[in-house]
């Protein structure tokens, strides 16, 4: 099973690569931009078929390691 | 006296913190590799600067999870000096020892210059040969040192005035000319409760002897030395 795990900063975070992301792309002309917040994604290949267990697992991950839950949130998609 | 220098795969200041302890305090100073875990009886633990596993996924991430750092959490949880600097405060932050977080800089740029700081606390293992309030330059060097912590962990730090160091201007005035990263409330360093435990972004290493220009933070060394001297072997 694949499971995707999506670690972006917290919203009341200061995300200083979001800021910088956004005037670049208003710099290209792309007005509409409001705000960007840049974060990260794992794509995690897992053994077994229960997809709960592997979200569950996916969380601990995230929990673990794969987010500083300090600065960062972070969700999880079972996808396959 | 004796010093261990946590060497992880990426750290590039250890030898600097090696010689400081050996060559300019006359203390005995080892090396340990990150994979040991054993402290082997020392009485006061350096986490060096540099980029330990290449700051991948974020600074002091993967090093937290070194065999080395079961050890050296024990250590500071039996009251042993522990001085994380640079890299090696990102380790202390990503495994709980401190509290709190490092963004990118506000800059989203390395930055290695010096910059002024007001000591805060003079009360820590590696602060108490400074003045209270004393304005010291030193150098930084770091793409991550934007300080930040949850609400509550900010107001335990100042209640509990663990901030060991803030950024300042020349004249010593705690404001945002003098704060290079960005960092919450201009925080450069802090400390644990017990206060044995400190990191700092800046570089107290690189400004330790006069051939360097500057010498000011040969006193953090010196403090850790003095403080064991008054409390006694551990």
């Amino acid at each position: 099973m694949k499971v995707e795990i999506r670690v972006y900063p917290r919203h009341d975070v200061l995300d200083p690569q979001g800021k910088a992301i956004a005037a670049a792309l208003a710099r290209l002309g792309h007005r509409s931009v409001v705000d960007v917040r840049a974060g990260k994604v794992f794509f995690v290949e897992v053994d077994g078929s229960d997809a709960a267990a592997i979200e569950r697992d996916a969380k601990r991950m995230a929990e673990e390691l794969l987010a500083n839950t300090v600065i960062e949130g972070y969700d999880v998609r079972v996808v396959a | 006296m004796k010093f261990a220098i946590v060497v992880f795969p990426g750290s590039n200041c250890d030898a600097d913190c090696l010689h400081i302890a050996r060559d300019l305090l006359g203390c005995e100073a080892d090396y340990v590799w990150h994979k040991e875990t054993d402290l082997k009886g020392t009485d006061a633990v350096i986490l060096p600067g540099g980029f330990a596993y290449g700051d991948y996924l974020r600074a002091g991430a993967l090093a937290r999870f070194s065999p080395v750092m079961d050890a050296v959490a024990d250590f500071a949880k039996g009251g042993g000096p522990v001085l994380g600097i640079c890299n090696g405060f990102q380790v202390l932050l990503e495994a709980g020892l401190l509290p709190g977080a490092v963004r990118p800089n506000k800059t989203l740029r390395y930055i290695c210059r010096d910059i002024f700081m007001r000591v805060e606390n003079t009360d820590t293992a590696f602060t108490r040969l400074y003045e209270p309030g004393q304005i010291v330059k030193m150098p930084i060097g770091h793409g991550e040192g934007n300080y930040t912590a949850p609400p509550e962990t900010m107001e335990d730090l100042r209640r509990e005035r663990r901030v060991a160091f803030r950024y300042c201007d020349e004249q010593g005035r705690v404001n945002d000319a003098g704060n290079p990263n960005g960092a919450a409330e201009n925080i450069a360093g802090i400390a644990n409760r017990e206060g044995n435990v400190v990191g700092l972004m800046p570089h107290p290493d690189r400004c330790s002897e006069g051939l360097l220009g500057n010498d000011v933070g040969r006193k953090m060394f010196e403090s850790v030395v003095m403080a064991l001297a008054v409390t006694g072997r551990r």
